[in-house]
């Protein structure tokens, strides 16, 4: 096999591989080095071990159908890429979706903003030595990752922001949950300033090393948290607003001197920012939902239908556990009021005509949701930066081609340039601090 | 076909417990220590990395199974434990780390990605790791909870101490 | 001062009114059609002060089978300091699968054109080092065309 950097290595130095079975627990990247005693003279990435064919098999799944696999994508924030692509989707098919759901969609967002942080800098500071701080952080997002278990019905890939709004509205209790998982958070957060943040070791490793320059990180397409260490103010939640943010007060930190350390206090900074603004959003979300209040006893599904046949039951009908927060109550707040785009309630769909063919048409091939010709291209604020999406549809139910602007993928190409003239031990908190999720990287 | 390349020996599965009643004995003394000890090569790919770390860390420890010490050297290791997609591209390296770990060694399969190639069937994608190495334990899962993977450990532990151990002067 | 979209588009038809086939607007996202021999003059033109159009957000190319001009390359074209985005497309047709390439002006066009050239088989001229990014070293033929099979196996190592 012939690397670049094979051709230009000089006879006196050594060729290091730093192999695709990485133990720093990043996933699969290969870092080729040529290394004159430690310090690195050339560097090369070979990337592409976890290619898995998204865009392709996008092409080949219905709009609906393609959910999961973008869950998949930046897998420490599954709801952001699910919220990038259905947003996308909205953008193309005008859909207005009620603002109880985005305030729901914003709480879902900065939670796994704040999932996306904890674990970035939790394995970059194991790396570094730190083993109790990767240990606290892992044990302040089991508290999200409760809170999201519980709405959503899984911890990680929920597929939980459908077009047109979410899927359920937030579980009974959900108030208590969460000022819990805020609160371990701050402790988890305040400990972990208290244990690195004037840390000498700490600081001899991270302080002035990969130095990136504003217009080096223009120059290469940065942006999140990375480009705004260097000092860059480009944030997409205060450029080009979407959901409901430009109504939330939060600030956006900058860094001065784009090394490792101004990465890591970027993004512990923007964590308390997160916290501030799921704050704000929880004042403004009632506290039951409308499901909750009605409180009346239902009749079971199969006795609804045999009713139906003869006249519409006049009493409401009791859903399976797997359904709640999705009942007919519900749906005004949590979806869009389209009937061509939206999936009809399971009350309609058992007892009326209309909502057992709209439910067919929603699901089968060929119909469905089908969105007009066309092009569109949105972005929303990611865990590493600008998540955007390209879809070009040609009026089938089958996206035409989808294409995903990968924010890691910009940002770990600067790699090779970064490392020059450092040693091989700064390599780690480096790789570290850029945040490189495989999934994403490779699509 | 692109380039193929193939090194693997050929493996044998793990067979039941036979003998005397002080081999059985021994043997059951071996099965013992060692599946109380089992220290993990862990090849994480792909999300399923995440539920390892959740699993690995306070709230789901595997250490109260004697699991706890991760060796990040195949030589070092006795479970290696693919978490995560394998791609075609990856597949050697695989192949490579399997080979590089010495006996007695197991494999456990987490996620469906590694059990079958999970929800990706396209031309990427390995589908399921049993395709390139022998396994052990499979956990579904997508994925799997945590507590999937330590029902999965106990199931590992129990197949340990069930099968016949090697030791070094032993007679074939 | 911040620049409308209106005065940008305004300039470049002044200034490249014959490369430039048509201008669109879809969904809210401005888009040019240009030739792709103007791709370099106006990319350059569009970077300097008052558009300053300093980031490349993405390349990417669509695949249409079937029209005589099969691939379209796509690039997105963001002005920080406007807050303005941009989007260029230009044809390719198959038997000439060969564009101008920008690393000289970006630099994570680097990594990017390789992305397609992996994916689709577009050659950029003048790419410094345009070798397959996600496939591994042997793999035949390109992904992401429409005439390749999603179930094509193409497997590395002999599999069980």
């Amino acid at each position: 096999m012939s690397f670049r950097i094979q051709k230009e290595a000089r006879q006196e130095s050594m060729l290091l591989n730093m192999g695709p079975s990485h133990p720093a627990m990043h996933g699969t990247i290969r870092i080729m080095l040529e290394l004159d005693g430690e310090r690195i003279l050339n560097a090369e990435l070979e990337v592409g071990y976890l290619h898995r064919g998204f865009e392709k098999t996008c092409e080949n799944r219905t709009y609906f159908n393609l959910l999961p696999y973008t869950d998949r994508l930046n897998y420490v924030s599954p709801l952001i890429n699910n919220l990038g692509y259905v947003m996308t989707l909205e953008k193309m098919l005008g859909l207005q979706v009620p603002e109880h759901a985005q305030y729901i969609r914003v709480i879902m967002s900065e939670l796994s903003r704040i999932s996306d942080h904890l674990t970035c800098l939790a394995a970059m500071a194991m790396e570094c030595g730190a083993f109790t701080v990767f240990l606290y952080k892992i044990k302040a997002r089991e508290f999200i990752w409760d809170f999201i278990e519980r709405t959503t019905g899984a911890r990680m890939t929920t597929s939980y922001v459908r077009i047109g709004g979410v899927r359920a509205n937030l579980h009974e209790g959900w108030r208590e949950d969460l000022i819990k998982a805020i609160q371990e958070t701050r402790t988890v957060l305040k400990d972990v300033h208290a244990l690195l943040d004037k840390n000498k070791i700490f600081l001899n490793r991270t302080r002035d090393i990969a130095v990136v320059s504003p217009e080096m990180a223009i120059n290469y397409g940065w942006t999140g948290p990375c480009l705004r260490s260097t000092g860059v103010y480009y944030d997409v939640r205060k450029a080009h607003p979407y959901l409901v943010y430009d109504q939330l007060e939060f600030e956006v930190p900058l860094g001065e001197r784009g090394d490792n350390y101004d990465r890591y206090m970027v993004r512990m900074l923007e964590m308390e920012q997160s916290l501030r603004l799921i704050e704000q959003a929880m004042d403004k979300l009632p506290d039951r939902s409308p499901a909750q209040e009605l409180n009346l006893e239902g009749i079971e599904p199969a006795e609804a239908i045999k009713i139906s046949r003869r006249k519409k039951p006049g009493q409401k009908i009791k859903l399976s556990p797997n359904l709640e927060g999705m009942e007919k109550e519900n749906y005004p707040l949590i979806l869009a009021n389209d009937p061509r785009y939206i999936m009809p309630p399971k009350e309609d769909v058992y007892t009326t005509i209309e909502g057992l063919i709209r439910h067919f048409k929603y699901f089968m091939k060929g119909h469905g949701i089908r969105p007009p010709k066309g092009e569109v291209y949105f972005s929303v604020e990611g865990g590493n930066g600008e998540l955007g999406y390209y879809i070009v549809s040609d009026g089938t139910d089958k996206p035409y081609r989808l294409h995903l602007r990968a924010p890691c993928f910009h940002i770990v190409s600067a790699l090779e340039e970064m490392i020059l003239g450092h040693y091989i031990a700064d390599v780690i908190p480096t790789f570290g601090s850029l945040n490189m999720i495989g999934g994403e990287l490779d699509r | 076909m692109g380039k193929i390349i193939d090194d693997l020996p050929q493996w044998e599965p793990h067979t039941p417990i036979q003998g005397g009643f002080i081999t059985t004995k021994f043997n059951e003394l071996l099965g013992w220590a060692r599946k109380f000890s089992l220290f993990h090569y862990p090849f994480v790919t792909a999300c399923c990395g995440m539920e390892y770390m959740s699993a690995a860390c306070a709230h789901f420890d595997i250490d109260r199974f004697g699991a706890g010490w991760t060796r990040f050297s195949p030589r070092q290791s006795d479970m290696l434990l693919v978490v995560g997609t394998v791609t075609q591209k990856m597949a050697p390296v695989l192949r490579t780390v399997y080979n590089q770990m010495t006996n007695p060694k197991w494999v456990v399969a987490f996620g469906a990605c590694a059990v079958s190639g999970g929800i990706y069937d396209n031309y990427a994608v390995v589908q399921g790791i049993d395709r390139i190495i022998p396994v052990d334990v499979y956990i579904p899962g997508c994925p799997p909870r945590p507590e999937t993977v330590l029902d999965a450990l106990v199931k590992l532990q129990e197949k340990i101490q069930k099968h016949e151990q090697e030791w070094r002067w032993k007679s074939k | 001062m911040a620049m409308e979209k209106q005065i940008v588009l305004k300039d470049l038809q002044e200034k490249f009114g014959s490369e430039i086939s048509k201008t669109d607007l879809q969904f809210g996202d401005d888009i040019l059609h240009i030739k792709k021999e103007a791709l370099i003059p106006i990319v350059n033109f569009l970077r300097q002060a008052p558009y300053e159009f300093t980031m490349l957000l993405d390349l990417t190319c669509v695949d249409y089978l079937g029209e005589e001009d099969r691939f379209e390359m796509v690039y997105h074209l963001f002005s920080l300091k406007n807050n303005l985005r941009l989007r260029i497309k230009t044809r390719l047709k198959e038997s000439d699968l060969k564009i101008d390439s920008i690393t000289s002006v970006w630099k994570n066009a680097n990594w990017l054109e390789r992305e397609v050239y992996d994916m689709f088989g577009v050659e950029f001229e003048g790419h410094p080092y345009l070798k397959r990014i996600f496939m591994y070293d042997g793999f035949e033929g390109f992904p992401l065309r429409k005439d390749y099979p999603l179930r094509k196996r193409q497997p590395r190592l002999p599999l069980k």
